[in-house]
């Protein structure tokens, strides 16, 4: 663990992400205490004001300015990221979850449950990820329920591929036949031999995929599919800031800096992981 | 050969099966389209007819049959809003999607590689350092907020550039660029990584043991190797782009089959939703076989196989 820290620390990239990451996160957590305007509260006579820096810290301040409702963007992107990010990371929990556990039994079990599963990937990536997603939260609904399930559906074969390879060669080891010898069951071996030796893996595409899907996310939300209003949703924002863009160029900057700075530093994040761990997954992707 | 060919095509074939099967019941879960067609305020009799006449009021797994067995003649029924077939309906916006998407790939592609290249032998330079910046920007960019930052800038404050529709080569220049920013950043991050992976082999050394040609070893030993994931990489974003980019034709007012399909799911138009994603599956799997086949030229060893 004390290893695993220091070489962050001396790598500029990744320490760059991890502080990133934890500044947004705690932003998100904070965002009632930080003293920043109501995010949904609209006031008409401070419409689409542009952003000022002089009286930063005064009550009426809006930094990046504000949208056609008068409300303040930099509150609206702060709250938009608690919705964000909770979304991004409960479907990168749940595709996690299906995807590793489906990827150490088709691994493990070979044979016609591994070619079904194979088979149902292959099926699915027949599909565009943007499609499959638009098609299903219609059928669906929008709702914020949905939208996990929607994104999980999008990243479970990514996990479900990768561990299912690494199973593969993993279930050949001393260590696997020796728990076969002394009698262990097949969910015992499963759950204790295999699982904790795939969760590096995942964890490393969990990171790289919550880029993903914050981008997907935001994508949803632009065609109007994502978080419902009043709820702020970056996404959201853009698509009704497009309406201003040659009045208020500030409505539709600032919610797309927020997504690039969430992504990239998850990214780097991710790929110094990656790199930490196991380089070999660089061309698995 | 033959026979390897013969298991990808049983593959697609089933692969396609499986998504006719998927976008019909998903579909059917939409809502009823009858409701939407009917003027408001009709009879439940009137909405019973125009259901009938739509084939709705049969079972759903005859519905289901009856449908598989169109699709197996090419057939996906008329469209519920326009009273055309659907696949012309498609069709039709198929050849500004492939316009759009050839020029992203091409641009992004020739892009891409040439900065992957330069970071992989420039390794540790200020050049390295500015591509990988840049790449993993544009990795970190979506493409509906580029696209819109383009506008911006191009259209709405020089007004150099139309803000959106299709047409001209005017018209072309902004979605074009918009998606081989995000084409380039991907390959380029893909083949330095690759290339950096194949410049340790010990083939390349032996290779320039015997005194080859810095720039032969590059080619012949390097470059032809480190391709071969980025030609997946190609193939995977060329589908998708073929696919239509559903948010980047938003975006910018594109015609193309990605705005259709959106407007389908909108309208609940069934057989349009139909056509258009067996035909964009259809296009993803033949991509991905022309992949396959390109791995033999570029690794005999797979042919072999």
């Amino acid at each position: 663990m004390k290893s695993f820290f220091l070489a962050l620390i001396k790598s500029r990239a990744g320490l760059f992400g991890f502080l990133l990451v934890l500044v947004f996160v705690l932003a998100a957590l904070f965002a009632p205490y930080l003293g920043l305007p109501s995010p949904t509260r609209s006031n008409l006579v401070a419409r689409m004001a542009a952003p000022t820096w002089t009286g930063l810290f005064s009550p009426g301040a809006h930094p990046l300015g504000t949208d056609e409702l008068g409300r303040d963007i930099l509150s609206r992107i702060v709250h938009g990221s608690r919705i964000t990010l909770a979304i991004a990371a409960a479907s990168v929990i749940l595709g996690g979850i299906v995807g590793t556990l489906l990827g150490i039994v088709a691994g493990y079990y070979r044979g016609v449950v591994d070619r079904v599963l194979m088979r149902v990937v292959d099926i699915q990536l027949a599909l565009p990820l943007m499609l499959l997603a638009l098609l299903v939260v219609a059928a669906l609904g929008p709702s914020t329920r949905n939208l996990i399930i929607v994104l999980a559906l999008t990243s479970w074969l990514r996990y479900a591929r990768i561990i299912r390879g690494q199973v593969l060669a993993l279930r050949e080891r001393e260590f696997i036949l020796s728990a076969h010898a002394i009698g262990a069951g097949t969910w015992r071996i499963m759950l204790k031999h295999l699982l904790p030796n795939v969760m590096t893996p995942a964890l490393v595409i969990a990171t790289l995929e919550l880029a993903r899907i914050i981008i997907m996310d935001a994508a949803l939300s632009f065609l109007g599919l994502g978080v419902q209003p009043p709820n702020p949703s970056w996404g959201r924002m853009l698509a009704d800031g497009r309406v201003y863009i040659s009045t208020a160029w500030w409505i539709v900057t600032f919610p797309g800096v927020a997504i690039v700075l969430t992504v990239l530093s998850v990214n780097l994040l991710g790929d110094w992981l990656r790199d930490y761990f196991d380089p070999k997954l660089r061309t698995m992707r | 050969m033959s026979r390897y060919l013969l298991g990808k095509l049983g593959e697609s074939a089933l692969a396609i099966w499986g998504v006719v099967t998927i976008v019909f019941f998903v579909s059917r879960v939409l809502g009823d389209p009858a409701v939407l067609l009917v003027p408001v305020g009709a009879s439940q009799q009137d909405i019973d007819t125009i259901r009938a006449s739509l084939g709705l009021d049969r079972p759903i797994l005859e519905q289901y049959v009856v449908s598989l067995v169109s699709t197996l003649r090419g057939d996906f029924g008329m469209s519920f809003q326009q009273g055309r077939p659907a696949m012309d309906i498609v069709l039709e916006r198929m050849p500004d999607t492939a316009l759009l998407a050839g020029t992203a790939l091409l641009f992004g592609s020739i892009i891409g590689a040439v900065c992957g290249a330069i970071a992989a032998l420039k390794r540790g330079t200020v050049s390295e350092f500015i591509v990988m910046v840049a790449a993993l920007l544009g990795q970190a960019t979506p493409v509906f907020w580029l696209g819109i930052m383009l506008i911006l800038i191009f259209s709405v404050d020089l007004g150099w550039l139309p803000t959106g529709g299709a047409g001209t080569w005017a018209h072309l220049i902004l979605p074009g660029l918009t998606l081989s920013v995000f084409v380039s950043a991907s390959i380029a991050r893909l083949l330095r990584s690759s290339l950096l992976d194949i410049m340790r082999e010990d083939y390349v050394r032996t290779a320039r043991a015997k005194g080859l040609l810095p720039r032969t070893v590059f080619f012949w030993h390097i470059a032809r190797n480190a391709l071969i994931p980025v030609v997946t990489m190609i193939g995977i974003i060329a589908g998708e782009l073929l696919g239509g980019s559903v948010v980047i034709e938003t975006v910018f007012a594109w015609p193309g089959v990605g705005r259709v399909i959106m407007q389908a799911i909108q309208s609940q138009d069934f057989p349009v939703i139909q056509a258009g994603v067996a035909l964009i599956a259809a296009i993803f799997i033949v991509v991905n076989l022309l992949v396959d086949l390109l791995y033999g030229v570029l690794d005999p060893r797979i042919r072999r196989r």
